[in-house]
Order: structure tokens, then C-alpha cells, then sequence
């Protein structure tokens, strides 16, 4: 255990930086001078010059990165050009917001997936089935942000159920802060529902046919104790590495959830921040969304190897 | 004594017939599979909706009408009218135009560059291929994959074409992936090695010997991309860095419905189903095709 940790862990150091130097390029990405596309072709050149200086653009590219991955150690992500706030206060105040969808997002789907997915691979080829098939397509098929137009339809237009848009946080009134966060989970939460339940049922439905389980039905074990005991134990390791997958998918849908549903959250600032042309506070944004997909993937791998010792023995090849 | 009469029967006659039984078993296999059926048939739709947008349109898809302001749907406009008058109908069938032609050069972006990094890579293996060509595809992968085209959209500028490099760079590191893998497998077997053994170079190895033989999983992934490649696009020109005003898109349409939802709601209700069913399609299709191919993996 102790080798694969290392060594799972000596794999992301090379990833945390070139994840850096991508961040770091984007501002040298732009076509033309930087400075003159932020600011707009009317600027003057005293105020090109200024901020210039500021991004500190006039310095060799290899200082302009050490000194930017300097400040990003410190916790320091620049200011934001659009208000000249702090980019990482900024994050630090949407995140929570963000964080929150999607581990809304996550416990919905997980609580719709896993006992369906159960039910559709105990009861293979039936009419359970062939109905959670279909659902899992439309699910598949359906874009949340759609769903999420439609939701507010049905429920805030039609019905008056759900409140359109604003956001109560969760300290402020959990019922308020729920009513709001319903109709945007629903949105995500479906899809995210799709993708597990179609991933339990096609590992349970493996680990069925498997010899161990036939030979505890053949010893007369009775047969929810052989799904919860045996088998959804080897089956679910597959579906905890699809759940660490679909965090990365996850955060990027929410950035158009939240612009549905106007929710002060993270997607939304980044959405803005592309808007307004403000790209440290893009740098800082595109930031925080690679090492929270890096480390929930290296907690899901640290996760399923402590689970499954077979892969802290074959996972060599990158 | 039997006589045996033996007749001179050359390669290609014993094998036309063989082939032929296996073409037919092939396409009886394509008709029993619903998935696939399905899914072609959507897919098919929706080429002939894009490819034939100006014949099959009733109006021009900007044609704007203040006479018909967000009309509902009727005889004359089978969709209903946007806030301009606009045929939405006619702006579906282009918005299908639109949709193909980004995800398909999307995901042919993704593949060109796929195969080749992932067919080098797999070939050469070591060092190159595990602590730097992974690790870069690691740290592309780190990213959200809308918010990785969120971001280069945004170094990029908006517009069709830059759309469509955002989302394809997007889609490199899982061709990468599954070329690289299949690579993996096909270097030990027999065949490339009897090449390598001839003194076959490496370029007619990766593209001549192993690229035919790896086809099957990357057209089922290529399929599935272009699912992606769809949402992606409407994504993107939701949130108004795909394509521009006034050219049709679904996710721009669902943009200006979204404004109009409580008394117009069927601006947001066709482009939505419309993108709906053109993902349900390329799903089933690139399900049936995996069936198809790669039973054992299904």
C-alpha cells in the first residue's frame, strides 16, 4: 500500500505543474498584446504600460511563471481586473455556493442510482430493466441545461412550487437555502443519476455471474444477503471510480446550472470573468477547477486502492 | 477408385462468397440490434435536416417578421416565432446544421490528434509515454471539459471556428487514451512483430499494420464524441461563446427562450428536444455500434 501511495502520488506532482504552466499560458495565449486586448483598442498607451507592469508582462517569461507560481503558493491568485478584489476572495466566497450543488447533485444521484441500479441487474431482461434502461437514455439524452429551462417552466412558472432565481446560503435558513438549491440538483442530478445507474447495474450484473457467487447460492445463502454482502462489495469499486470521474463533468455543468438558475456560485463567476475579459480572476478560476479535479481523483484512486488490494498490485501503466 | 476431379479455384472465388455470407450476417445483426436502428435513424434525420436546411426550411432562418412576434406554433409556423418573427422552425432545421458541423470537426480534431499522440505514445511506451505524454493528458483532463472550452473560447474569441477547436482540444486525451491502450495490445502481437521482423518502419507499423486493426473501439468513442460535441456546442453558444447572432443555434435559441419562458414557452421547448434527440441518437447509435463490435466489453 505504502509503494502505490508514493507512487500515486509522485504521478501528480508532474500534473500539478503542468496544470501551472497551462494556467500560467493562458494570458500569453491571447492573440496580440495582452494588455491591449484586456483593456480594448481604445485604450491609451499610459494605461496599456500600467497594466503591463501590473500583470508584470515587462519581466522574461521564466520570472513573469516563477513569480506566479510564487504568489499562487502564498494563496495569492492576483486581483481581479474587472474590480480589483482579490481573485482568491472572490473564489473563496463563491465556492461554499458551488460546493454545496454539487454534493447536492452527488447525494441525489447516488440515492436514485445505486437501488435502481440494483434492482435493474437483479432483475436483468425484465420489465424493471428494460424501464430503467429507457430512463437511463432519456437521462443520457437530455441536456441539464434544458432541463433545467424546463424545471423552472413546470415548477416556477406553472406552479409557483420554487422560487426562479437568488440564493439563501444554507447559515442563513436551510429552508429557504433547500428551496433554492431543489430545482438546479434536479437539473444536474438527473444526468449525474444516468451515468451511475448505468454503471451499478453493468458491474453488479458481472459480479453476479461470477463463480463466488454462484458457489455461495449453491451453499444456500440466501440471496440479498449474497447482493449486499458479497457482491455489491466487489461491484461498487468500478462505481466509486466513475463517481471520482464524474466530479470533473460535474463542475463544468454546474457552470451553466448556476447561470440558469443565477446562483452566485463559481461557474458563474468564471462565466462573467470571460465576459468582462477579466483573466486573472480566469487564471484563478481555471485554477481552483484542475486541483479540485486532481484531488478528488487522487482521493477516489487512494480510495478504491485502499478498497481493492488486486489494484494497488496492477495499476502500473499510467 | 474414386476419381477425384480437382478444379483449379483461385483465392478470390473461395473468398468473394465468404465475404458476402459475412456482409449479410453483419447487416442482419445491424437490423436486430435496436439501439443501433434507432440511432441511425435519428442520426440520419438529423443529416438530412442539416445537410438539406435550405430546401427543407420554409422561410430563411433570420427572415425577421414584426408582423408574427412570438406567434405559437400554427400552420404557417409549424415551431412558433422568436422575439424577431423568426421562423423557428426554419431555424431548428439550420440550428441542425450548425450542431453537425461543430461536433463533427470537433471530434475530428480530437481524433486526428489522438491517433497520432496515441499511437506514437503507445508504440514507443517507457518514460516518454508514462511521465510526460500521460502526465499532459492527465493535466488536460484536469480540467472540466466545458470549462476547458470556456477558457480557451475565451483566449480565443467566440465564432464557429474557434468553438470548434475549443471543444476538440477537449476531446485529445480520451482518443489519446483508448489509441494508447489498443496500441499497447496489438505491439506484442504476432503480426507486428512478423512486420518489425521484415524490417517494416515504424510509420507503415503504427499506420498501415496496427491503425486498421484498432478502428473499431475509436469509432464507437467517435460516436459518443460527437454526442458530447452536440451539448457542448449548445453549451457553449448558451452561454453566448459559440456561435453568433443571428446564425441558428440550439443552445443560443434555448438563450433567448430562457427570457421568454413564462409566455413563449415553446421557444425553449422545440430547439431543447430537438438537441434531445439529436444526443438520444448519436447515444444509441455509438451504444449499438459497441454492441456490435465489442459484445464481450457489453
Amino acid at each position: 500500500m505504502g509503494s502505490f501511495l508514493a507512487r500515486r502520488i509522485l504521478l501528480t506532482l508532474p500534473v500539478l505543474f503542468l496544470v501551472s504552466v497551462m494556467v500560467f499560458s493562458l494570458i500569453h495565449l491571447i492573440p496580440g498584446d495582452p494588455a491591449r486586448v484586456i483593456l480594448g483598442q481604445d485604450a491609451t498607451p499610459g494605461a496599456i504600460a500600467a497594466l503591463r507592469e501590473q500583470l508584470g508582462l515587462n519581466k522574461p517569461l521564466i520570472v513573469q511563471y516563477l513569480d506566479w507560481v510564487g504568489n499562487v503558493l502564498h494563496g495569492n491568485l492576483g486581483l481581479s481586473l474587472s474590480n480589483q478584489i482579490a481573485v482568491a476572495t472572490l473564489i473563496e466566497q463563491r465556492l461554499p455556493v458551488t460546493i454545496e450543488l454539487a454534493i447536492g447533485t452527488f447525494l441525489f444521484a447516488v440515492i436514485i442510482a445505486l437501488p435502481l441500479g440494483i434492482l435493474s441487474a437483479i432483475k436483468r431482461g425484465k420489465f424493471a430493466d428494460l424501464v430503467a434502461a429507457f430512463a437511463t437514455s432519456l437521462g443520457l439524452s437530455i441536456p441539464p441545461f434544458w432541463l433545467g429551462i424546463m424545471l423552472l417552466f413546470a415548477f416556477t412558472v406553472r406552479l409557483h412550487l420554487f422560487p426562479s432565481s437568488g440564493y439563501v446560503p444554507l447559515t442563513q435558513n436551510v429552508g429557504q437555502n433547500l428551496q433554492s438549491m431543489f430545482l438546479p440538483v434536479l437539473a444536474t442530478g438527473i444526468r449525474e443519476a444516468a451515468v451511475l445507474l448505468r454503471m451499478t447495474r453493468a458491474s453488479l450484473a458481472e459480479v453476479l455471474d461470477a463463480d463466488f457467487v454462484r458457489t455461495a447460492r449453491a451453499k444456500g445463502i440466501r440471496g440479498y444477503r449474497i447482493i449486499l454482502r458479497h457482491a455489491l462489495k466487489n461491484a461498487l469499486v468500478p462505481v466509486i471510480t466513475q463517481s471520482g470521474l464524474q466530479i470533473a463533468g460535474l463542475l463544468g455543468g454546474l457552470v451553466i446550472t448556476e447561470t440558469i438558475f443565477s446562483l452566485p456560485g463559481f461557474g458563474s463567476l468564471l462565466v462573467n470573468a470571460i465576459f468582462s475579459r477579466d483573466y486573472t480572476t480566469i487564471q484563478g478560476s481555471a485554477l481552483v477547477a484542475a486541483l479540485l479535479v486532481i484531488l478528488v481523483n487522487l482521493a477516489t484512486d487512494l480510495c478504491y486502492g485502499f478498497i481493492d488490494p488486486r489494484i494497488r498490485m496492477t495499476r502500473g501503466e499510467g | 477408385m474414386v476419381n477425384i476431379t480437382t478444379e483449379s479455384v483461385t483465392p478470390a472465388e473461395t473468398t468473394a462468397p465468404l465475404k458476402k455470407v459475412r456482409k449479410n450476417r453483419t447487416l442482419g445483426r445491424m437490423v436486430r440490434n435496436p439501439s443501433f436502428m434507432i440511432g441511425a435513424l435519428i442520426v440520419l434525420l438529423m443529416v438530412v435536416a442539416g445537410v438539406f436546411a435550405p430546401v427543407l426550411a420554409p422561410y430563411p432562418p433570420n427572415q425577421i417578421n414584426f408582423m408574427a412576434l412570438l406567434q405559437p406554433p400554427s400552420s404557417a409556423h409549424w415551431f412558433g416565432t422568436d422575439e424577431l418573427g423568426r421562423d423557428l422552425f426554419s431555424r431548428v432545421l439550420y440550428g441542425a446544421q450548425t450542431s453537425l458541423e461543430v461536433s463533427a470537426a470537433s471530434v475530428g480534431i480530437g481524433l486526428f490528434f489522438g491517433i497520432l499522440i496515441g499511437l506514437l505514445t503507445g508504440y514507443i511506451g517507457g518514460a516518454f509515454d508514462e511521465w510526460f505524454v500521460m502526465r499532459v493528458m492527465d493535466s488536460i483532463q484536469s480540467f472540466p471539459f466545458l470549462i476547458l472550452a470556456l477558457v480557451i473560447g475565451a483566449v480565443l474569441g467566440s465564432g464557429l471556428g474557434n468553438a470548434m477547436i475549443a471543444i476538440g482540444f477537449g476531446f485529445i486525451p480520451g482518443f489519446v487514451r483508448i489509441v494508447r491502450a489498443q496500441v499497447f495490445v496489438q505491439r506484442r502481437s504476432e503480426y507486428v512483430q512478423s512486420a518489425v521482423t521484415i524490417g517494416a518502419g515504424t510509420t507503415r507499423i503504427l499506420f498501415v499494420h496496427i491503425l486498421p486493426n484498432i478502428l473499431t473501439p475509436i469509432i464507437v468513442q467517435a460516436t459518443l464524441g460527437l454526442a458530447s460535441g452536440v451539448v457542448a456546442e449548445a453549451g457553449l453558444s448558451y452561454l453566448g461563446l459559440g456561435v453568433q447572432p443571428p446564425a441558428a443555434s440550439w443552445g443560443s435559441m434555448l438563450h433567448t427562450a430562457q427570457g421568454y419562458i413564462t409566455t413563449s414557452p415553446w421557444l425553449a421547448i422545440f430547439p431543447g428536444l430537438t438537441l434531445a434527440i439529436a444526443v438520444l441518437g448519436f447515444n444509441y447509435l455509438g451504444d449499438g455500434l459497441a454492441d456490435l463490435w465489442q459484445p464481450k466489453k457489453n
